[in-house]
């Protein structure tokens, strides 16, 4: 039960979801599929994707709901997450603890989580036992029942989540105040788990007001990985998914970011700070929002420029000048709102955040200047194309990027041609990106330090 | 020389579950375990599996940071970070390059009682691969660059962990309970031990402690027993023979039930929690197994999990675990509570703790923590890095190849008595110490 990190886990499988820019290029495809998926979408509306992986008989079954934290109303940060928890807390067929009473008796693994786009559910078991963790899932989507007495000792565990995750590492309520500044108006300006006032204050009525508006089968998204075919899956997911009433159709009516223009600066001291951190993250085109068509080559830009002990900022930082401890540069477009593009430098001893930002200003106009060269695109294109090799083979791999990117709106084509539309990624595009993507006014630069440190531009 | 013995685990081992559960049959697919020695003597146990283009390959030599000598803490942990940078004629730069063009991943991380490495690879770069690692296992240079980069990454990271609570924790608990021996000290070190460490010591460290003879592998993928005889080779047959001889005592914990708060103005207490354990190879093991996932084992259905967070709401995470090391047993846990309940907290664990002891699992308890057991093992076979893990695991405790057919069958045994006995003699309320860091009201250190 645990909220998930916007950034990301960092895992190539995960950044696999893909694509808008489908360039309607048709012929011999240069690259494998990925997942090699079927899918099928039942009456009411809910959609079903099957993730073939024969190597043992187990399967992961995953129920996605098309609402996140930012689907969250004024005043209810952490609703979504909250819910998460409250989903554990039973209903008339399956009482308070018999559901995961009843997956741990059947060998089963479960656990749930809660993104800005997202919430899933899921449980790994033996392929005889999935029905029963369907009959169960599918319970659950309209039939939970909650009162008072449940919902205040989880309040206070998810009050201790965020004591555990946000308040004792100063790193993440940076994190958060980045966030704030960032998105002026976009819901991600709230953290997934919520401010803590507010998750005080959250209402069973409120709650479960929540739940019956987004909490429906054309709202959610079935995933199942393993051994298993449409053909085999098809019946169950008629039988426990099929039966359950199409809710009325939803609409992410989210707020949306106006024009930035304006450069902003976030300091932060704190006691417990022993590695100082300079950083700066741009409001960056997604699959869904703003220049679309960069989204490929922003991946491989980020690539280049950051991710590996080869990139130009780890070299150029941490090896050839010495400065840092260490540093790169983070980028996913997979968001149904705007994306962040994120630079992050760690300064040795003796080094100050402002030499460090003026050395990021001149790394980045040199880029700008001299350009991303041909060579530096083609290797990080095979680096990112193998990883879509390694992503097959582990068993969750597939249902959660499957899952993430039909969550957000993409479609499984766009997962699948991922390989072959970052193979298109020209020279041109990368260099067009970065001069797109690095505009002053839509940035903030962060500073974290220790408190009786001078070093800081207040 | 390759494939001498062979077993089909699973096919068994669906049969015990199906029988316990009587759901019905199933097809049993089914997971060959090969022993593959090559002609140089490197052993390793091998599962094919073609499906996709991958190798994933894990070993472990035996002897970690347990043995660092004194003053040098944190060699172990120092030269995991140095293996991959730079080896044979190939400078730290030209080296991450090769690995990043092949897309191959080859990472290495010390234990206090291992220093295990692991390689992924496509198929097609198999050869490269493999030279990738003979070079970092066999000529690694320990440039100057890297060295001190390296150690500066390993500096940054121990000034953190000095606001880190968990670290801190838990660094304070095994101090208390290891006053006397290796176990005690920081795998990581601390800032004087680690700027101790020279060159001299990095290049000791690779010519004595990694060798065939204190060598476990395990490999999962797309690769044949008579390719892999000539690939462990290429990759380990330039190891030395024989790892330079080392000793450390078996050791008791220290038991005792006291609490000991560490001051830190955290906004949350985070609690450690820890008595003596059993090592891997006692009789009592499976049963102190299932009696800990009662207690406080994985899942959401743990007496600690129940008590602390669900019905209380005092902790995000609460959990217990059996912990057995080469030379010593553990049993610990760990909970994250809020400051001003921190007291309550530590107080429901130790009353949990003590009614477990008294009176053990139910009948009830019992039959649920094994079907979790049984039933959940095969998941564990989640990718091939992880089934190469586990093969590794099974060789360096000594489990035997045929352990995944077994291991069912060895929860299964444990009965009612068992448990109860176990929780009587195991469980020792009066040796169970606290350590707590943060601002947590009304304790103070005390027994």
């Amino acid at each position: 039960m645990t909220p998930i990190s916007r950034l990301g886990s960092g895992l190539r499988a995960a950044l696999a979801a893909a694509a808008l820019m489908a360039t309607g290029l048709v012929g011999p495809a240069a690259e494998a599929a990925v997942f090699n998926p079927e899918t099928f979408t039942l009456a009411n509306g809910m959609q079903v994707v099957v993730v073939p992986n024969h190597r043992m008989p187990v399967v992961t079954h995953m129920v996605w709901y098309k609402v996140g934290a930012a689907d969250e109303g004024d005043g209810e940060s952490g609703i979504a997450h909250f819910l998460e928890h409250l989903m554990f807390k039973g209903t008339e067929n399956f009482p308070a603890g018999v559901f995961s009473q009843t997956v741990a008796r059947n060998g089963g693994r479960e656990n749930a989580f809660t993104s800005s786009d997202y919430t899933g559910y899921h449980q790994t078991v033996a392929k005889d036992r999935l029905e029963l963790v369907m009959r169960m899932e599918a319970d659950r989507m309209t039939h939970l029942i909650l009162n008072e007495e449940q919902v205040a000792p989880e309040r206070q565990v998810v009050l201790e989540e965020r004591r555990m995750r946000t308040e004792s590492d100063p790193g993440a309520l940076l994190g958060e105040y980045i966030d704030a500044a960032l998105f002026l108006n976009y819901p991600y300006r709230r953290p997934v788990i919520g401010w803590e006032h507010e998750i005080r204050a959250l209402s069973l009525e409120r709650i479960m007001a929540f739940y019956k508006k987004w909490y429906a089968p054309n709202n959610a998204i079935l995933v199942v990985a393993g051994d298993m075919t449409a053909a085999e899956l098809k019946p169950l997911a008629e039988k426990y998914y099929g039966v359950i009433p199409r809710g009325p159709d939803m609409e992410r009516l989210r707020p949306q970011e106006p024009e930035q223009r304006a450069p902003r600066r976030v300091v932060f001291k704190d006691d417990r700070v022993r590695q100082p951190q300079w950083g700066r993250v741009y409001l960056a085109p997604s699959y869904f929002f703003g220049d679309t068509s960069q989204v490929y080559a922003l991946e491989v830009l980020g690539d280049v420029l950051g991710s590996g002990a080869t990139s130009r900022f780890y070299r150029h930082f941490v090896i050839e000048g010495q400065k840092a401890v260490s540093a790169g540069v983070y980028y996913s477009g997979r968001a149904v709102g705007p994306a962040r593009f994120g630079l992050y430098v760690a300064p040795r001893p003796g080094v100050t955040l402002a030499e460090t930002e003026t050395a990021v200003d001149a790394l980045l106009a040199d880029a700008v200047t001299g350009g991303i060269t041909a060579e530096e695109v083609e290797r990080a294109k095979d680096r990112i194309i193998a990883s879509a090799v390694y992503a097959r083979d582990s068993l969750g791999g597939g249902a959660r990027a499957l899952g993430a990117a039909l969550a957000i709106g993409l479609a499984v084509e766009d997962v699948e041609e991922w390989p072959e539309r970052i193979r298109a990624v020209t020279t041109e595009q990368v260099n067009a990106a970065l001069k797109a993507v690095l505009d002053p006014g839509r940035s903030v630069t962060s500073e974290l330090l220790p408190t009786d440190s001078a070093d800081g531009k207040v | 020389m390759a494939g001498a013995i062979s077993m089909r685990w699973f096919g068994r081992l669906l049969l015990l579950i199906v029988g316990l559960l009587a759901l019905g049959p199933r097809p049993a697919s089914a997971i060959d375990i090969q022993r593959v020695s090559s002609a140089g003597g490197v052993e390793a146990w091998l599962i094919e599996d073609h499906t996709n283009p991958i190798i994933a390959v894990n070993f472990a030599f035996r002897g970690g940071s347990a043995l660092d000598p004194a003053g040098k803490e944190g060699l172990a942990d120092m030269v995991s970070g140095l293996l991959d940078e730079g080896g044979g004629p190939l400078d730290s730069m030209a080296f991450q390059r090769k690995l990043e063009d092949l897309a191959v991943t080859l990472r290495f991380e010390a234990g206090r009682d291992t220093f295990g490495g692991r390689l992924a690879t496509l198929t097609e770069n198999r050869d490269a691969a493999f030279d990738l690692l003979r070079l970092a296992l066999t000529e690694p240079r320990f440039d100057a660059e890297p060295v001190e980069r390296i150690r500066g990454q390993i500096l940054s990271n121990l000034r953190s962990q000095t606001e880190d609570p968990d670290t801190l924790a838990r660094q304070a608990l095994f101090a208390e309970l290891f006053p006397a021996h290796p176990y005690g000290r920081r795998p990581d070190g601390t800032e004087e031990t680690v700027n101790a460490i020279t060159a001299e010591d990095l290049r000791g460290f690779a010519a004595r402690r990694l060798a065939r003879d204190n060598l476990v592998i395990g490999v999962v993928g797309d690769i044949s027993s008579g390719e892999l005889v000539q690939a462990l080779d290429q990759a380990f047959g330039k190891l030395p023979e024989r790892a330079a001889s080392w000793r450390l005592e078996a050791t008791a914990p220290r038991a005792a039930n006291t609490v000991t708060v560490v001051k830190k103005a955290f906004p949350q207490s985070a609690i450690v929690f820890a008595q003596r354990g059993l090592m891997r190879d006692d009789p009592d093991y499976y049963a102190a197994y299932v009696l800990n996932h009662i207690l406080g084992g994985g899942g959401f259905t743990s007496r600690l999990y129940t008590e602390v967070r669900d019905k209380r709401g005092l902790a995000y995470s609460v959990y217990s675990a059996l912990v057995p090391m080469d030379f010593a047993g553990l049993m610990l846990g760990a909970a994250g509570t809020r400051n001003d309940r921190a007291a309550e907290t530590v107080k429901v664990i130790q009353d949990e703790w003590r009614r477990m002891a008294t009176e053990g699992p139910t009948a009830e308890e019992l039959e649920d923590a094994k079907l979790y057991l049984t039933g959940s093992f095969p998941l564990q076979f989640s990718s091939s890095d992880r089934i190469g893990g586990i093969l590794t695991a099974i060789q360096l405790d000594d489990l035997g190849i045929d352990y995944l057919d077994k291991r069912n069958a060895l929860i299964e045994a444990v009965t009612l008595e068992d448990a109860r006995r176990v929780a009587r003699t195991l469980l020792d309320p009066a040796g169970l110490g606290f350590v707590v860091v943060g601002q947590p009201a009304g304790i103070e250190t005390g027994g």
